[in-house]
């Protein structure tokens, strides 16, 4: 693996050296390193691209890294990877992807990633997208993630997903399902684009279980001339609780569009929607000048905490 | 020393005709001095403090700190030359922790302890606080207090506090009296503090009566706060 490829893994993954437990690198297409542990279990697909990665039940603080590298201009690379999550596990799930553009051709990857969450499992989902370009080179990097999660009863499911540079065109599309009874997902989408870059965002959440709950917030920052798209679709179809919000600065000539929907079909499903999208406030950055920062740095601290 | 030259701020009312809210205003503020600016609401003593330090910019006249003339520099320089400011409504931010605007304050990265010690100066307990958002979720007084923490963060030759007072509940009062008498006697800066509050007054050395825009009276403390106590309704400064 050369310095490009080290350097993109550390940045999407924290990877540095060999990881620790179960892992996957998927490197230019191909596999790029692969460890199985007693309780986690990597296999490719047969019938298309991809993985199936398969945890035990009762799996407990064990984590896999499953990173996606691509340093060639011109590669388009389509995965799907299944999870396996048994009941009562307990494990993180590291799947950035980043993409190191050399040319002037479009570089792409989508993944469906597909999340079977078992009964009273917890998994705590991480993913980072990242992009970068070689000084001249003009290639798009673009990237597609669909993530389609499935959660039974009493399981837990925690989102932790960032996009912040270097991706020119995304459609990050999230749909999950709350079955069973407990059934809890949690979401912190963190989004920022720049240049002309154009991003979606959709997330279309059923709840189906009794008592089920959904807590997904998105903060998004869209610069320079870039735009966004935000689209939410909460439906409480029994007794249950989701709150949602959308929160979205926009800088110079960015334009960000949002449009939140909750959905009850039930008397006792209790839905909460707050968006809101608006530059930087004026009082924040005079605030931040009177204790010495240029108006430049304010703003870079306000964006900082904002996205952490 | 912090001198204001004639200063004077006109803004545009509904009408579009100018409204005077500084009528030539001139001050000399000396070194090392605990000043307080008092008086009726309306009569621009918020309006001068954000003059002095940059917010605003007069419409006439000039000011100068430490024989610089200052009137045409920005918040920015104006913070790195020595002077703080404490928001009369502190500004709230999505992400930013306590421990940030502190280190931010001192200007360094800030220790856990260093941070605890400034926090526990205003009676706030920095573990509690050190990792908190600097969001909706800090009650009026909690701010306040954060907010003049900064202030001692900074540490500089000059600090303007916007009625410190102002949403701080009766026993958080008593512990910030402590902390700007501490202040007042630390001596190595100076204070204005704008504020209506007897307790505060009587801790400066002098008083400035802000009314309508003008500086009706400006002395030793003694000179004025008996006057002041007379009660409003008899009191020359605010008839």
């Amino acid at each position: 693996m050369d310095k490009i490829q080290q350097d993109l893994l550390a940045t999407v993954a924290d990877i540095h050296g060999v990881p620790e437990g179960a892992y996957n690198i998927r490197s230019n297409g191909g596999l790029g390193g692969r460890n199985t542990t007693a309780n986690i279990d990597i296999v490719t697909k047969e019938d298309k691209p991809g993985i199936d990665i398969i945890i035990k039940p009762g799996t407990k603080n064990e984590s896999v890294h499953i990173p996606v590298i691509i340093s060639e201009s011109g590669l388009t690379d389509m995965v799907y990877n299944d999870f396996f999550i048994g009941e009562d596990a307990d494990v993180t799930i590291v799947a950035g992807c980043g993409i190191h553009n050399c040319g002037d051709q479009k570089s792409q990857h989508d993944g469906i990633h597909t999340f079977y969450v078992g009964k009273n499992a917890r998994v705590k989902y991480i993913e980072k997208h990242y992009g970068e370009n070689d000084p001249d080179a003009v290639g798009e990097n673009v990237m597609n993630p669909t993530t389609v999660v499935e959660i039974e009863e009493g399981g837990y499911m925690e989102m932790e997903t960032t996009q912040i540079k270097g991706i020119d065109n995304t459609v990050r599309d999230t749909k999950a399902i709350l079955k069973g009874e407990g059934a809890k997902l949690v979401v912190r989408d963190k989004l920022m684009t720049h240049g002309k870059q154009h991003a979606d965002a959709i997330f279309d959440v059923e709840m189906n279980g009794l008592d089920s709950t959904c807590d997904l917030i998105s903060r998004a920052v869209a610069k320079d001339d870039s735009t966004q798209t935000f689209k939410a679709n909460i439906i409480g179809n029994a007794k249950c609780a989701s709150h949602t919000e959308c929160d979205a600065i926009i800088m110079d000539n960015a334009k960000i569009s949002a449009s939140p929907e909750i959905v009850a079909n039930d008397l006792d499903a209790a839905l909460i929607h707050e968006a809101a999208i608006g530059r930087i406030a004026g009082e924040q950055l005079i605030k931040l000048m009177t204790l010495g920062l240029t108006e430049a740095e304010a703003e870079q601290e306000i964006i900082a905490g904002f996205l952490k | 020393m912090l001198e204001l030259k004639n200063v004077s701020l006109s803004v545009k009312d509904e009408n579009d005709k100018d409204k005077e809210i500084l009528k030539n205003v001139s001050l000399k503020i000396e070194d090392e001095k605990f000043i307080a600016i008092t008086g009726p609401n309306g009569g621009g003593k918020s309006t001068m403090a954000k003059l002095i330090v940059g917010i605003y910019q007069p419409t006439e006249g000039q000011i100068f700190w430490d024989g610089q003339d200052i009137t045409n520099m920005s918040v920015t320089d104006r913070a790195k030359a020595g002077i703080s400011f404490a928001f009369q409504q502190p500004v709230r931010f999505k992400g930013i922790k306590v421990k940030d605007l502190i280190s931010l304050a001192a200007g360094k990265d800030t220790t856990i302890a260093q941070a605890c010690a400034y926090l526990s100066e205003v009676g706030l307990c920095a573990r509690d606080y050190i990792e908190r958002e600097v969001d909706g979720s800090l009650s009026g007084g909690e701010l306040k207090r954060i907010e003049i923490a900064q202030l001692i963060a900074r540490n500089t030759k000059l600090s303007v506090l916007d009625e410190p007072e102002a949403g701080i509940d009766l026993w958080s009062f008593s512990n910030l009296i402590k902390v700007f008498e501490k202040m007042r006697e630390d001596r190595a800066r100076s204070i204005i503090i704008i504020s209506h509050q007897e307790r505060i007054l009587d801790i400066a050395d002098e008083i400035v009566v802000l009314k309508d825009g003008e500086i009706v009276a400006y002395d030793k403390k003694d000179a004025i706060l008996p006057e002041l106590l007379r009660g409003t309704e008899s009191c020359k400064f605010y008839q």
